[in-house]
C-alpha cells in the first residue's frame, strides 16, 4: 500500500517544515509540497498535524514470558502503536530472564508476529537478574542485544559492575543502570520526605538514587565504559549527569513522562496506581528533571510502562508491586506537562532515544526519500483524558484518570504499514 | 453518604469536641449499674483485624455491645494472609452480609482508605500501619480533658512525645490531636525514630523539656528496632529516653503520664506507673470504651442523645 501524507508540519532533526511525505514499499519515496496523489494512493490528510518519525521506547515491560496475565508482546506493541512508538526496548526482568539467546530469540520473534513494531530485546547484566554472575554479554551482543540492565534492582556489588564496564566496553554494547541502593530503601512505598512521614509509609530517599548514578559515573571515568541511566528521578541525579557530561564521559540518561507530571502528594489517595520505582518526587524534583530534559541533559523521554493485573494494584500500598502504563500517554503528558520546543520533545522521543538504542539506522530517521516509513502523526493541539477501558494495554494502571492530556498520536506507520489509523489499531 | 472515621484531621475540631462531648454521655452510661443502652439496637459492626491486638478490638467489641449493636469479628493475623488474597475480596464478601461499620486495623497504612472504595458500610479506622489510630488519639484527648478538667480546649499546655515517633500511628494522631486543640507538642526521640519531616518542635535531649512539660506521653519500643540499627541498645534508650525513677521523681505532680500499651516495663518505662502521681495510663483504658461507644454513636446513631437514657435488657 502507498501513502500520501498530506499537508503536515514536518519534523525531525533538521527541523520543521510543511510537506507532504509519500511512502512507497515501507520507505519515504518522496518529501515535497503539493505532491499528487497516485491511483493507488491513499490520502492521509494531515493539516493541522504534525508528521515525525516514530517515536523509540527505551523503557517497556511487556511481561512476556512469564507474566502474560498483564501483558503480552502482542498488546504490550498495540499500546506501543497507538502511542506512536515504532521501536521499544523490552526490558529483560521476565520469567525466565532475557540473559540468554533462547529468550532473547523468543522475545523479538513474537514481537515480528505481532507485526506492530520493533521490539527489542534487552539483556540481563547479571544471570537471572540475582546481581551475581555476569550474563554473556558476547553471546548475547551476537544475538543483537544493545542494551544490557537488571533493571527493576540497580546491580548492587561494585566489584561487579566495574567488571560490566570493563567487559562491555570493546562489545558496541551500553550497561543501562537502575540506580537504587537497595539497602537504603528496603521496604520503601513511596518519595522519603514531608509527604511520606505524615503518610506513615516507609520512605525511598533520593540519595539512594544518587548515590548509584555517582558510583557508576566514576566507574565510566575509570574504566572508559558507556553507560546510560534508567529513569532519574531526582534533582541531585539531573546534576550529577550533568557535570559528567561537561567532563565528557560517555554517559546517556532518560526520564519517564510521569516524573516530569506527577509528584508524591498523589499517594495522600492510598491509591496503589501511583505506586512506582523510582518512586514520584517532589515538585522540585519534577522542575529540575524537566529542565535536564530541557538542555539535554537528559537525552530521552522513556515510558517505564510497567502493567500490573487490578488485584494487585488493589494491594495495600507496601504490597503492592510498583510500576504503572505509560506507552498510550507519553506524548500527551511531554506536551501538556514539558515547557519545550516541539521539535525537541519529538527529540527526545525518537532520534535520541534510537541513538541509544542502537538502531539510529532504522527509526529517528529524518525525513527524506530512501528513509524507512517509520513515522508518526499526531495532533499537537487535542486535548484529551485517557479512558482505562479503552486501553490497548491487557493492564489498567494507568495513573492518568482525570489528568488532562494534550496531543493525541492520530497514525503510526510502522515499516511502511498504516498501524494506527485515526487513534485505532488497525491489527 | 457514608460517613466513617479514618482519621484526626479528617474529623477536624469540631469533630473532636462532638465526639468528646458525646463521650462524657457514655461515661456516663458506664457508670450505671447496668452499663448498656438500646442506642445501636439492630446495627452490625464488623470488627476486621488484620493484625494482632487483643486490647483494641476487646474494646471497641465492648463498646459495640454496650450500644446493643451485634458484633462479629474476624481475625486474621497477616502472616498467614496470603499476600494475594484480595483484601477487597474480603470486605465485599463480608459486607454482603450485613454490616454497617467495618472497625478495621491493619498493618498497612492507608488500607482503611482503600477499603472504603469497596464498602457502602461506615469505616472506623482502629489503626493502620505506622499511620493514624484516631480512637487512641481520642481517648488520650479525653483523659486529658476529664483529668485536667479542660473542657475548653489544651491552649497552652505543653506535651512532650517521647520515643519512636517514626513507627507510630498512635504518636501522628494524638500529636494531631493534641495540636488541633491548642497544645504545645515536643517530640522526643533520637533522629533515627523521628519521621524524615516533621512540622512539631523536635528535640532529643528528654531532661531539657522535663521541667516544662504538663503531660508526658510515652511511646512503645519495638524490641525489633534494635537490630535496624536504629537504637544501639535498649540500656541506652532507657538512659536517654526511658521514664527512669530519677526522671519521675523530677516531675511535677500535676503533669500527667501517658501511654498506649501495651509498656515495656524496664524500657520506656523503669518505674512502676501506680507510684506516679500523674498517671492516667488506665484511664486511657477505661477511657476508651467510652471514646469508641461515642465514636459508633456518632457514625450509626440516631443522632438522638434520648437513645441513651433507657436502660437495655440482656
Amino acid at each position: 500500500m502507498n501513502l500520501l501524507i498530506s499537508n503536515g508540519r514536518l519534523v525531525d532533526q533538521d527541523g520543521e517544515r510543511r510537506g507532504d511525505v509519500r511512502v512507497v514499499d515501507g520507505e519515504i519515496a518522496e518529501v515535497g509540497e503539493a505532491l499528487t496523489a497516485d491511483a493507488d494512493d491513499r490520502v492521509l490528510d494531515a493539516t493541522g498535524f504534525v508528521v515525525t518519525p516514530g517515536f523509540v521506547d527505551l523503557h517497556v515491560h511487556l511481561r512476556e514470558p512469564g507474566r502474560e496475565e498483564a501483558e503480552t508482546i502482542e498488546t504490550g506493541s498495540r499500546a506501543a502503536a497507538l502511542g506512536g512508538f515504532t521501536a521499544v526496548v523490552a526490558m529483560p526482568n521476565t520469567d525466565p530472564t532475557q540473559d540468554c539467546v533462547e529468550v532473547i530469540d523468543f522475545v523479538r520473534e513474537q514481537g515480528r508476529r505481532a507485526g506492530l513494531c520493533d521490539v527489542l530485546p534487552s539483556g540481563s547484566i547479571t544471570v537471572g537478574r540475582a546481581g551475581e554472575q555476569l550474563a554473556p554479554f558476547g553471546e548475547l551482543a551476537a544475538a543483537g542485544v544493545r542494551i544490557f540492565t537488571d533493571d527493576g534492582t540497580g546491580v548492587q556489588d561494585p566489584l561487579l559492575m566495574r567488571r560490566a564496564y570493563e567487559y562491555a566496553s570493546d562489545l558496541g554494547i551500553v550497561m543501562a543502570q537502575h540506580c537504587e541502593v537497595a539497602r537504603l530503601t528496603d521496604g520503601a512505598v513511596m518519595h522519603e520526605g514531608a509527604c511520606c512521614s505524615h503518610l506513615g509509609l516507609p520512605g525511598w530517599p533520593s540519595i539512594a538514587e544518587e548515590l548509584m548514578v555517582h558510583r557508576d559515573i566514576e566507574l565510566v571515568r575509570l574504566t572508559g565504559g558507556r553507560a546510560h541511566l534508567l529513569h532519574l528521578s531526582t534533582a541531585g541525579s539531573v546534576d550529577l549527569v550533568r557535570r559528567a557530561k561537561a567532563d565528557g564521559l560517555d554517559v546517556t540518561a532518560e526520564a519517564t513522562p510521569h516524573h516530569v507530571s506527577l509528584s508524591d502528594e498523589r499517594l495522600e489517595s492510598y491509591d496503589a496506581v501511583y505506586k512506582v520505582n523510582p518512586p514520584l518526587r517532589t515538585a522540585a524534583d519534577i522542575e529540575a528533571v524537566r529542565a535536564g530534559l530541557a538542555d539535554g541533559t537528559i537525552d530521552a523521554l522513556a515510558t517505564d510502562h510497567a502493567p500490573h493485573v487490578p488485584e494487585s494494584k488493589e494491594l495495600p500500598l507496601d504490597h503492592a508491586p510498583p510500576g504503572m502504563l505509560g506507552l498510550e500517554t507519553a506524548l500527551g503528558v511531554a506536551i501538556a506537562h514539558l515547557d519545550m520546543d516541539l521539535v525537541d520533545i519529538v527529540g527526545a522521543l525518537s532520534w535520541k532515544p534510537a541513538a541509544i538504542a542502537g538502531v539510529a539506522d532504522r527509526h529517528g530517521r529524518p525525513l527524506q526519500a530512501g528513509e524507512p516509513a517509520n513515522l508518526c502523526v499526531f495532533d499537537p493541539t487535542e486535548g484529551w483524558e485517557v479512558t482505562p477501558a479503552r486501553l490497548a494495554s491487557k493492564s489498567r494502571n494507568t495513573p492518568y484518570v482525570g489528568v488532562g492530556l494534550t496531543g493525541r498520536v492520530q497514525h503510526t506507520i510502522y515499516d511502511g504499514e498504516l498501524v494506527v489509523l485515526d487513534g485505532e489499531a488497525q491489527r | 453518604m457514608t460517613r466513617s472515621l479514618l482519621s484526626i484531621s479528617e474529623l477536624g475540631v469540631a469533630g473532636v469536641g462532638r465526639i468528646l462531648d458525646l463521650a462524657d454521655h457514655m461515661a456516663e452510661v458506664n457508670r450505671r449499674p447496668n452499663p448498656k443502652v438500646p442506642a445501636l439496637r439492630g446495627k452490625t459492626v464488623c470488627n476486621l483485624f488484620f493484625e494482632d491486638s487483643t486490647r483494641t478490638r476487646l474494646s471497641f467489641e465492648t463498646a459495640a455491645k454496650r450500644l446493643s449493636a451485634d458484633t462479629m469479628t474476624f481475625a486474621v493475623s497477616q502472616s498467614s494472609l496470603n499476600k494475594g488474597e484480595s483484601l477487597r475480596d474480603t470486605i465485599e464478601t463480608i459486607g454482603a452480609m450485613g454490616v454497617d461499620a467495618f472497625v478495621i486495623r491493619h498493618g498497612s497504612s492507608g488500607a482503611p482508605w482503600q477499603l472504603g472504595q469497596w464498602t457502602t458500610a461506615s469505616v472506623v479506622n482502629a489503626g493502620d500501619g505506622w499511620h493514624a489510630h484516631p480512637t487512641q488519639a481520642l481517648l488520650d484527648m479525653y483523659t486529658v480533658r476529664v483529668a485536667l478538667n479542660r473542657r475548653e480546649g489544651f491552649d497552652g499546655l505543653r506535651v512532650a512525645i517521647v520515643g519512636d515517633v517514626k513507627h507510630s500511628r498512635v504518636a501522628r494522631s494524638t500529636s494531631a490531636a493534641f495540636r488541633l486543640l491548642g497544645a504545645d507538642v515536643t517530640l522526643v526521640a533520637p533522629r533515627t525514630l523521628l519521621p524524615p519531616v516533621h512540622d512539631e518542635h523536635s528535640t532529643s535531649d528528654l531532661d531539657d523539656v522535663l521541667d516544662d512539660v504538663d503531660v508526658v506521653y510515652l511511646l512503645r519500643l519495638q524490641r525489633e528496632r534494635m537490630s535496624e540499627a536504629l537504637v544501639p541498645t535498649l540500656r541506652e534508650y532507657t538512659n536517654r529516653f526511658g521514664l527512669t525513677p530519677a526522671r519521675a521523681a523530677r516531675l511535677g505532680k500535676h503533669v500527667l503520664v501517658m501511654h498506649p500499651g501495651p509498656m515495656n516495663r524496664g524500657v520506656e518505662i523503669a518505674v512502676d506507673p501506680a507510684e506516679l502521681p500523674g498517671n492516667v495510663i488506665t484511664q486511657q483504658v477505661t477511657n476508651g470504651i467510652s471514646v469508641r461507644m461515642a465514636v459508633l454513636f456518632d457514625l450509626l446513631g440516631s443522632g438522638s442523645e434520648s437513645s441513651l437514657a433507657g436502660g437495655a435488657d440482656g
